[in-house]
């Protein structure tokens, strides 16, 4: 039978909605248990979040000054040593899952699926190749556990609320590295919904022009509740942050409603918003890419249009 | 100091992939290969670091088929100063990858290895990672900022919620992100130079890598394709559009 160890990824204390996603994808193993695993160096208040969410049997808790940030090389023997007996070791598809896992797979000795889609079975699952342009099915070794970063736009979070499993301190006798060390973390600050998690993102390209047009996306952002993004082109153009990146090698999101405005829409921007429940483009280039994606399309000047959709909406 | 550079080939970034209709794979012949998108900004990043002094050798690392050669050369062309070439004709998985790669570091001392933080044919995203773990070294992944100095390295990391500075103490591995650096492009006199670099080429099954506990990949399929999808002529229809599916 399975026994599933979630890794809780967490910052400033709260824990990051992708947990709750990957505990999605340890219930449709249908294990005998689902254990969350949190490293920090004040565990409670993150330990009682990831105790409410349902499906999840105990919360495991180790709580060391090393852990203070999420550092990969000192993380993973720890995730390595408390993966005895368990099956399988999920963490979410985030740079925090992307960093860690494979580097506890490597400990354990076993193969990585990568950016898991759908469970087909104990050891069967789905997952994307080429920029999302194939889906294959790969088996694990049945003899191994199975270590596994889920992909979060393909699960709902597990509910939370009601249940309370039990929260047990774990000791674990690892001696952790000092060749790594953090130094600080430079956030952009906002208000706006988490681009992961929200239900509405709109997104700006190459053709807002500007790092000072770029306001017009927020603006419309802000007055329908929905969290801003950005194509490379625009990142790299330096009109935002990195962090807003969607795509391939950025954020691959799914959220309820996608608005993509002055984006061509490049394969591997497509593949940050396939999953999306509607998407919009908006474009003056008739023939761009994104179209072949949109549910809804309009051409024409996006300033005049974004201007018009507020009015509309006012 | 030396850097080791994973120089991997793969389905050029442009291509759009077909999945054979049998399931058994993606169309791959006739296809145009170029240097994984990643490994280009690793090498470039290795170079960088000779001309500044830092480094004092580059050699970019290759696992494949004999035909791979070629492909190193376009490496050697860009400025290595030499290759390794691991000949293989099986695909070869990322922790079999790390542990081939262990065994090139064991016997080459680099003081740092540089790789792309991912692969855009398996999206995998984990040798880096892998060999740090099987090297018992630091791992910087997803660097969009390098500094070197004092036998460690500085590594800005994109993450996801903003930028992470790390320190790592030398020799470890980082792996690089899109906005590390512009890679440089090839200029035909380097492409005759190269010619005269050394490749070094090491029989996959002499390094004593255990090849097993491999993924098996069983069914190819195209992804879900969406439903096509309308234009509308203005701003008012699309409001009314997505107000009556309830999303605005």
């Amino acid at each position: 039978m399975s026994k599933i160890l979630v890794i809780a990824e967490h910052l400033h204390g709260k824990l990051n909605p992708a947990t709750a996603r990957a505990v999605s994808a340890a219930v449709a193993v249908k294990p005998e248990a689902i254990d969350v695993l949190v490293l920090a160096d004040n565990v409670d208040a993150v330990a009682a979040e990831a105790a409410a969410i349902e499906g999840v049997s105990r919360v495991l808790t180790v709580a060391r000054a090393e852990n203070a940030h999420a550092l990969a090389a000192v993380l993973a023997p720890q995730v390595a040593k408390a993966a005895g007996g368990y099956s399988h070791v999920f963490a979410p598809s985030t740079t925090f899952g992307k960093d860690l896992a494979p580097r506890v797979a490597a400990l354990l000795g076993v193969a990585q699926v990568s950016d898991v889609m759908s469970v087909e079975g104990a050891h069967a699952f789905k997952r994307p190749i080429y920029a999302g342009n194939a889906i294959v099915t790969v088996e694990a070794n049945p003899a191994h556990a199975v270590v596994a970063t889920i992909r979060t736009a393909s699960w709902p979070a597990a509910a939370s609320g009601d249940s309370k499993a039990p929260v047990e301190a774990l000791a674990l006798d690892v001696a952790l590295p000092s060749h790594t060390r953090f130094v600080e973390l430079q956030q952009g600050s906002s208000d706006r919904p988490d681009l992961q998690s929200a239900s509405k993102v709109v997104s700006g390209g190459r053709g807002v022009g500007s790092k000072e047009n770029f306001e017009i996306i927020y603006k419309f952002a802000d007055k329908i509740g929905a969290a801003v993004g950005a194509s490379r082109a625009a990142v790299d153009a330096g009109y935002v942050p990195n962090e807003l990146q969607v795509g391939q090698t950025g954020k691959i999101i799914a959220p309820e409603l996608y608005m993509a405005i002055g984006i061509s829409g490049a394969i591997q921007h497509l593949t940050g918003i396939k999953d999306a429940g509607t998407i919009v483009a908006i474009n003056k280039d008739g023939e761009a890419p994104i179209f072949e994606v949109a549910d809804f399309g309009l051409v024409g000047d996006l300033f005049k249009i974004v201007d018009e959709l507020e009015a509309e909406l006012s | 100091m030396k850097i080791l550079v994973g120089y991997k080939r793969v389905v050029d970034y442009n291509v759009r992939i077909q999945v054979k209709p049998d399931g058994t794979g993606v169309v791959t012949d006739g296809v145009k290969l170029s240097a994984n998108p990643f490994d280009d900004i690793a090498l470039e990043e290795a170079l960088r670091l000779r001309e500044k002094g830092v480094a004092t050798e580059v050699v970019v690392v290759g696992i494949g088929p004999a035909d791979l050669t070629a492909h190193l050369r376009n490496g050697l062309a860009m400025g290595a100063n030499r290759a390794i070439h691991v000949v293989t004709t099986d695909a070869v998985q990322p922790l079999t990858a790390a542990r081939a790669f262990l065994k090139l570091v064991e016997k080459e001392q680099p003081g740092l290895v540089l790789m792309g933080k991912q692969a855009i044919d398996d999206d995998a995203n984990q040798t880096g990672q892998m060999l740090a773990a099987l090297w018992d070294r630091p791992q910087a992944t997803f660097a969009s900022k390098l500094e070197i100095a004092d036998g460690k390295a500085t590594v800005t990391r994109e993450v996801d919620a903003g930028l992470e500075v790390i320190e790592a103490e030398l020799p470890a591995v980082v792996t690089t992100d899109l906005r590390l650096n512009e890679p440089r492009f090839i200029k035909l006199p380097d492409i005759m130079k190269a010619k005269s670099k050394p490749i070094d080429t090491i029989e996959f099954d002499s390094l004593g890598v255990e090849a097993h506990d491999h993924l098996a990949t069983t069914h190819y399929a195209a992804p879900a394709k969406r439903s096509k999808g309308v234009m509308v002529k203005d701003a008012a229809e699309l409001v009314a559009a997505l107000k009556q599916k309830g999303l605005l």
